[in-house]
């Protein structure tokens, strides 16, 4: 027990820390870096609760996808330190009055916050040792949550195609590979045998 | 006192004993893969081979390992020194702790996670990192390019990774290793999932940077990718790291298609010890195919242009695995054998 308990102490410092990391961090780069180890350790906390399904999600989705095209986008920045440093106290105000709204809509939240009837019966009663932890997500997202899961994908895939669509430019310049037409080339297309005699050449 | 050194150091000792077990074994076995990728090739292109240091050549990686170990370890001046040295890290580390969930027999494994497979995906897709790190923080051109290309390669084939082993998940109803290996008792899903069974061997040359996918190190226009400015025992963890990356893409091939630690028609001519011995010996047997098929495919294909690089990944293989896992998926359903 005693092990669990520095293991969350541990990760959870390390998630706080490298919060503060990514937006303390002078190099946008070491930003993501940090992020990253946020998620990490957001997954080390999420096994320790023995939710080894969201963890490993977790770490699949936002580590190995989402962080990757973070880190790909801020690589690619050309950014000058300096002057990237001389605007922070400009934006502290506002920095500052968008994180007093967040505080503020969350206190009121939590103010309000009505635990569901029969809940905490539910999350005391022992989960069924042969129900393995994807099982249990699978069959409740499949049955008592289906629309609400239905939505969430439909709301990704409009949101993926719509960026598709605002940023994809059709470049007329490009020269592409067509196979089609390659494949569909002859022999007489190209080609022509011609029977030069010597002496009467070029 | 000795209540906690039975409640604790006793398993810790236990474990870190474990993993020695495993990890001595892997890195002998990544330094004789160089030495068989030189072999193969040799022999392919009728060529000897090394065959100076030792008998047939064979203590010729241990000479090549002195050699990096006694060279200078140089960082460029302009390098982000953190980042450059923490890639190779991370990139030799990610690919020593996936070896954690791979069951060599029924039983033999050090951790028997009940989600093995998706913690096998989580560690694969996070092989990126090293190399992007590496590219970014060389602060050289031909690095960061090699960086771009081998991050845009990996994403793109992951996705269709992950469908395949959906569509095994499928069948097995499980994501626990040795359960997929126990699934395969009547047949290898190495047959009823070829096209898949494809996929997944072609991805894995993608997802471990192999020839015909190379492009990220691509040496003919990039020097060499994301680690030319690597030397010494820097540039020697990403080398290790990524052979052994190629085995255990070839122990995830063996454990999702080609039956694991299973002898083919389950033959078991032996008990006790030697039965252990045995399916330990059949899974070494097909990751070595496996890693033979890596080398071989290295002997015969010229490297993909990016273009086509990225048109298989997205136009041809997304597709296809999501075909099929909806064909796999329908026939499940329809035959009523769903697993659980």
């Amino acid at each position: 027990m005693i092990v669990q308990a520095l293991a969350f102490y541990a990760f959870a410092a390390v998630a706080i820390a490298s919060g503060v990391m990514v937006i303390s961090a002078r190099n946008p780069v070491h930003s993501v870096l940090f992020l990253i180890l946020a998620f990490f350790s957001a997954a080390g906390l999420f096994v320790l609760l023995g939710a080894e399904f969201l963890a490993m999600i977790l770490v699949i989705v936002y580590v190995g996808a989402v962080a990757v095209l973070f880190l790909f986008v801020v690589m690619m920045l050309d950014i000058n330190f300096v002057e990237l440093r001389q605007g922070f106290l400009q934006y502290l105000p506002v920095g500052a009055l968008v994180g007093l709204i967040l505080l503020a809509e969350l206190i009121l939240m939590f103010g309000a916050w009505v635990v569901a009837p029969g809940a905490p019966q539910a999350a005391v009663a022992p989960t069924p040792s042969t129900l393995s932890n994807t099982a249990a997500l699978g069959t409740l997202l499949y049955t008592h949550y289906v629309y609400a899961f239905q939505t969430a994908g439909a709301v990704l895939l409009v949101a993926m195609i719509g960026a598709i669509v605002l940023t994809h430019r059709t470049r007329p310049d490009s020269r592409r590979q067509r196979i089609a037409r390659q494949v569909a080339r002859r022999r007489e297309d190209t080609l022509e045998i011609v029977k030069v005699r010597p002496g009467e050449g070029a | 006192m000795a209540e906690l050194w039975r409640s604790y150091g006793l398993p810790t000792t236990i474990t870190v004993a474990e993993i020695v077990a495993i990890i001595v074994p892997l890195l002998l076995a990544v330094a004789y893969l160089t030495y068989a990728e030189r072999k193969v090739l040799a022999a392919a292109q009728l060529r000897k081979g090394p065959n100076v240091v030792g008998p047939f050549g064979l203590f010729q990686p241990l000479a090549d390992g002195l050699k990096l170990l006694m060279k200078e370890t140089v960082i460029p001046s302009g390098a982000n020194r953190v980042v450059f040295i923490a890639a190779p890290i991370i990139t030799f580390m990610l690919s020593l702790v996936a070896w954690a969930v791979i069951p060599f027999d029924a039983g033999v494994v050090l951790a028997n996670i009940n989600v093995g497979i998706l913690y096998l995906f989580a560690i694969s897709s996070l092989g990126v990192y090293g190399i992007i790190m590496a590219g970014w923080s060389s602060n050289s051109r031909y690095a960061f390019l090699g960086g771009l290309r081998s991050a845009a390669q990996m994403v793109s084939y992951e996705v269709s990774i992950g469908f395949v082993i959906v569509s095994v998940l499928l069948i097995v109803g499980s994501l626990n290793l040795s359960d997929i290996v126990e699934a395969q008792k009547t047949v290898w899903f190495a047959l009823p999932l070829f096209p898949m069974f494809i996929v997944f061997f072609i991805s894995g040359l993608a997802e471990t940077n192999r020839s015909p996918f190379d492009l990220p190190e691509g040496e003919s226009e990039l020097v060499a990718g994301f680690f030319v400015e690597y030397s010494s025992m820097t540039f020697a963890l990403f080398y290790l790291g990524e052979y052994a990356n190629m085995i255990l893409m070839s122990a995830m091939t063996s454990i999702l298609f080609l039956g694991g630690w299973l002898a083919p028609f389950n033959i078991q001519p032996f008990t006790g010890v030697l039965a252990h011995l045995w399916a330990a010996a059949w899974f070494f047997a097909k990751m070595a195919f496996v890693l033979f098929c890596f080398l071989w495919m290295r002997a015969t294909m010229p490297r993909f242009r990016y273009d086509q690089l990225m048109r298989l990944g997205w136009k041809v293989f997304l597709p296809l695995s999501l075909f099929w896992l909806a064909a796999t998926a329908a026939f499940l359903v329809f035959t009523g054998k769903l697993g659980a």
